[in-house]
């Protein structure tokens, strides 16, 4: 991929956003309860979504509940 | 059906089910709720995954477990090391606003076993970040009181491996973690049947862990009823106090006042 990117759930994905709060309405899930983020392995509260820029090569995870065991 | 002591704590917070669910593996959302509610439990657990961009119209598992009212136990399943299993500890917390996390650090995936090493380290670190760390165990005394002497909540010996119906292989192993731990004992995985259920709570257990024996059972809902009853009549015959084993027979109608007649046995 050209230009800049970040890898999103494991997928490359041009960066567009700025910060975390763009990139969750990108995915369409800015109205979603119970997920959260991770950016390069660590978590970033929701709270501070509006304010942590993202960045070329930026490796991000939206996780929320899944059936499990 | 009459309990004199309903109730137990689990990380200061009290519970009256002593039946803890999965939400894994059910033929329906449905299905999972019927289940769930027949059960009677009030914790039901649920993994960390990825989730897919926006999928319109369909209530998340979140939404409908949390408007059915239950306490929702994050797992950390699909970890191998303590590094994972922490940074999906954290992404739980974030993402449910509980503190509390089902701790599982597994070593392969064939046999689903945990990783002994990594999961008492992942439970250490766990604590001091301020975790109620109910960790997924094997059915050894020592590393339950190991992860005991770490700060976890309870500890949750597995009854037989993950998945394989196989009931409680070990029940003098469990009877033992029992019998020394300080905090609750929930017998986490193996569960095949009701009668495994009881078992577990004839050992003394405080709460048993089940998932695929409800789900995958032919009626699920139907199964589930038979828990509830499995776990209170367990239960009931631990706090009643079960008789001592004998090798010889010992009779139970007494002698006094029966008939004889002349003559040898032929």
């Amino acid at each position: 991929m050209c230009g800049p990117s970040v890898r999103v759930n494991g997928s490359p994905r041009p960066l567009v956003a700025a910060v975390v709060a763009d990139l969750v309405r990108e995915m369409g899930l800015d109205a979603r309860r119970g997920i959260a983020v991770a950016l390069n392995g660590t978590v970033v509260p929701r709270t501070e979504w509006v304010s942590r820029a993202v960045r070329d090569g930026d490796e991000i995870e939206i996780v929320g509940a899944a059936q499990g065991g | 059906m009459h309990d004199e002591n309903p109730g137990w704590t689990l990380a200061g917070r009290a519970f009256r089910s002593r039946l803890l669910l999965g939400s894994a593996r059910y033929p329906s959302r449905r299905v999972l709720l019927d289940a769930l509610g027949e059960s009677g439990t009030e914790i039901v657990t649920v993994a960390v995954r990825r989730v897919a961009p926006s999928e319109e119209g369909s209530e998340s598992l979140y939404d409908a477990l949390g408007a059915a009212g239950y306490a929702l136990l994050p797992n950390t399943a699909g970890c191998y090391t303590s590094r994972d299993a922490v940074l999906t500890a954290q992404l739980a917390r974030e993402m449910l606003g509980t503190s509390w996390v089902k701790l599982e650090v597994l070593d392969d995936d064939e046999t689903l076993l945990p990783d002994v090493e990594e999961l008492l380290a992942a439970a250490r670190t766990l604590v001091e970040l301020g975790f109620e760390v109910l960790p997924y165990t094997n059915d050894d005394p020592v590393t339950a009181r190991k992860l005991e002497d770490v700060g976890c909540a309870a500890v949750m010996p597995l009854g037989a491996p993950i998945g394989s119906g196989l009931g409680i292989r070990n029940p003098h192993a469990i009877e033992s973690i029992r019998a020394r731990a300080a905090v609750p004992v929930i017998v986490d995985a193996g569960v095949g049947t009701a009668s495994d259920v009881s078992l577990a709570f004839e050992l003394g257990c405080d709460a048993v862990l089940l998932n695929s024996a409800v789900a995958r059972a032919h009626d699920p809902v139907r199964m589930a009823r038979a828990m509830c009853h499995a776990a209170a009549a367990g239960r009931d015959a631990w706090l009643a106090g079960r008789i001592p084993r004998r090798f010889l027979a010992e009779r139970s109608t007494p002698d006094d006042g029966r008939i004889e007649t002349r003559g040898r046995k032929t």
